[in-house]
């Protein structure tokens, strides 16, 4: 069944569409990240444009997330004062991403930038995942003990000051890394268009050492805030966020992220982010080999007024 | 009553004597002016029919009649870029930007156009995706290139995405002097006016012309989604963020298993 998306400019098929919107709601409600890297290339594949790919994107992930949110704080599996504390470091982020965002495009190298944001945002935290859990899953095969903390993992920024004790999490850090973590995430979402679910999800673990259980969660309720004012921001500047498509995206996307939260408890921490590792990794590749294959088609054209 | 119709016949008659050698007449229209974009909207077919009058017989060329039809789509700018390869990586490294060409181009014939006319009529004419003029920005001027690597690949690309179209066969006689031809319009095709121009030649030459237009609008649900999102962008913006959560919300409430 074809349907006319009235900003996007294009019919496209209501179950297509629906399918794409269920499977990375899955894959979101299980990891915990808004799946905004994957469902962009996704649309942008089928013909939607890339800017009202973006701005629809955040809408879909705003609904997603927020479902997934209420899932986990029914389990009291969320850590508010840690979601809070991130969000405080995460406004001025987007601030100064944004005005990076603006002096790229002036310059021309927007496209550029983004591309090898991905790749190597993507590779790195992909391999880093993946080499992390593999070591994980190793331990608990030969029956040590997995997740213990270990001796020599307190890092210098936890002897800072103004520590916070984040009781849901059960740690007890000072509040300038997670803020920090926040301002990054926030500063790269802008940049990249993403929620940066996949990227605040590793920080927590490996920096903050939030336990896998709660950092989901609390990624969530970060995810849904931004995402949902990032669409306001998004229709009030550019007018490209399609409500029809946001809508049977996000309607697919509520769906899968219920049955991919209840898959995410199932699984071990450590597969989990294995599987998060690899997924993270394949997208960067596909990036860096868009980048480094020589293109069937030297030439492309863009509409001027249409994308910004 | 009688004398008014008589000096009618008269009066064209002598019309009819004062006209030059070519005497055919081109009428032309369109199935449809209004084509409406609904949420089932997948690309339309108009049919655009007309046909050749003479006011006698004597001055019909029969069978030798051929159209040149031309839908000229909403004129909006675009950037034709070229990638190559910089330390490695592909890259846009060179971009011409071309001023107000039309989105959509469809040259409907009823043979090749150069067994219609001459190369020579068809440059003077702008008959043909080749002669249509396609400025481009050059420093601060707009000129044409001829020869332009970056010209040629704007064409290319609006006919893989069916936007520039040449049919030699597409306009069809149903008789000597009734033809009919079809535009069709994928369903990515801009918004706005279209305008149709149909020339009629015989022998090589111009003998008649006459232009129709249509338009795409979007109506109903589409126009007020878009009305919506360009008047209204804030409260439209709040809107979609309600709605978002609100679905997340009706999905958690939906799918409770505790």
């Amino acid at each position: 069944m074809q349907i006319y998306l009235p900003i996007a400019d294009i019919p496209v098929n209501v179950f297509l569409v629906l399918a794409m919107g269920l499977a990375v709601g899955f894959i979101s409600g299980m990891f915990g990240i808004g799946g905004g890297f994957l469902m962009t290339p996704l649309l942008i594949f089928i013909g939607v444009q890339p800017a009202v790919a973006v701005a629809s994107v955040t809408t879909h992930v705003a609904a997603s997330s927020f479902s997934g949110a209420i899932a986990y704080w029914r389990r009291n599996a969320l850590d508010s004062t840690l979601a809070l504390t991130l969000l405080g470091g995460g406004i001025f982020g987007s601030a100064g991403g944004v005005a990076l965002f603006t002096w790229l495009r002036a310059l021309d190298q927007l496209d550029l930038v983004i591309g090898l944001s991905y790749v190597t945002l993507l590779s790195v935290v992909g391999i880093l995942m993946i080499a992390e859990s593999v070591r994980a899953i190793i331990r608990s095969r030969q029956g040590k003990p997995a997740e213990l903390r270990r001796p020599g993992s307190h890092v210098w920024f936890h002897g800072l000051p103004l520590k916070l004790r984040f009781k849901r999490s059960k740690v007890y850090v000072s509040a300038i890394p997670v803020l920090a973590i926040g301002f990054i995430i926030g500063f790269i979402g802008a940049i990249m268009g993403i929620g940066g679910g996949f990227l605040l999800v590793p920080m927590l673990i490996y920096l903050v050492r939030v336990p896998t259980a709660t950092v989901i969660g609390t990624s969530m309720v970060l995810t849904f805030i931004t995402m949902a004012s990032a669409t306001v921001l998004h229709a009030a500047t550019n007018h490209l966020v399609d409500a029809v498509l946001a809508l049977i995206l996000m309607v697919g996307g509520v769906i899968g992220a219920q049955f991919g939260a209840h898959a995410g408890q199932r699984i071990r921490g450590e597969w989990l982010r294995l599987f998060l590792g690899l997924l993270v990794l394949s997208v960067g590749l596909r990036f860096a080999f868009e980048l480094i294959v020589r293109p069937d088609d030297l030439y492309s054209i863009r509409f001027i007024g249409g994308e910004p | 009553m009688k004398i008014v119709l008589a000096a009618a016949f008269v009066f064209a008659g002598a019309l009819g004597g004062a006209a030059p050698a070519a005497a055919e007449r081109l009428v032309a229209s369109l199935s449809n002016h209004h084509v409406m974009i609904t949420s089932n909207y997948t690309g339309v077919e108009l049919v655009l029919f007309g046909s050749v009058e003479g006011d006698t017989t004597a001055d019909m060329r029969r069978g030798s009649y051929d159209i040149v039809a031309t839908v000229t789509g909403p004129r909006q700018s675009l950037r034709t870029r070229r990638k190559s390869r910089v330390l490695g990586i592909w890259v846009n490294t060179a971009s011409r930007t071309f001023v107000d060409p039309p989105s959509y181009l469809a040259v409907l014939t009823s043979r090749p156009l150069d067994a219609i006319t001459s190369a020579e009529n068809q440059r003077r004419m702008q008959l043909g995706i080749a002669d249509t003029p396609l400025p481009e920005l050059i420093h601060n001027d707009i000129g044409e290139v001829s020869n332009d690597p970056f010209r040629a690949a704007l064409v290319r690309l609006m006919r893989e995405r069916g936007l520039y179209n040449e049919e030699p066969n597409a306009v069809t006689f149903l008789t000597p002097t009734l033809f009919r031809a079809a535009i069709s319009l994928p369903a990515d095709v801009p918004i706005g006016s279209y305008e149709v121009d149909v020339k009629l030649f015989s022998d090589g030459t111009l003998i008649a012309q006459t232009d129709s237009a249509f338009e795409i609008v979007k109506v109903g649900f589409e126009q007020f989604v878009v009305n919506a999102a360009r008047d209204h962008g804030v409260l439209y913006g709040l809107a979609t963020a309600m709605m978002a959560l609100l679905t997340g919300w009706i999905a958690s409430v939906a799918f409770r298993r505790d």
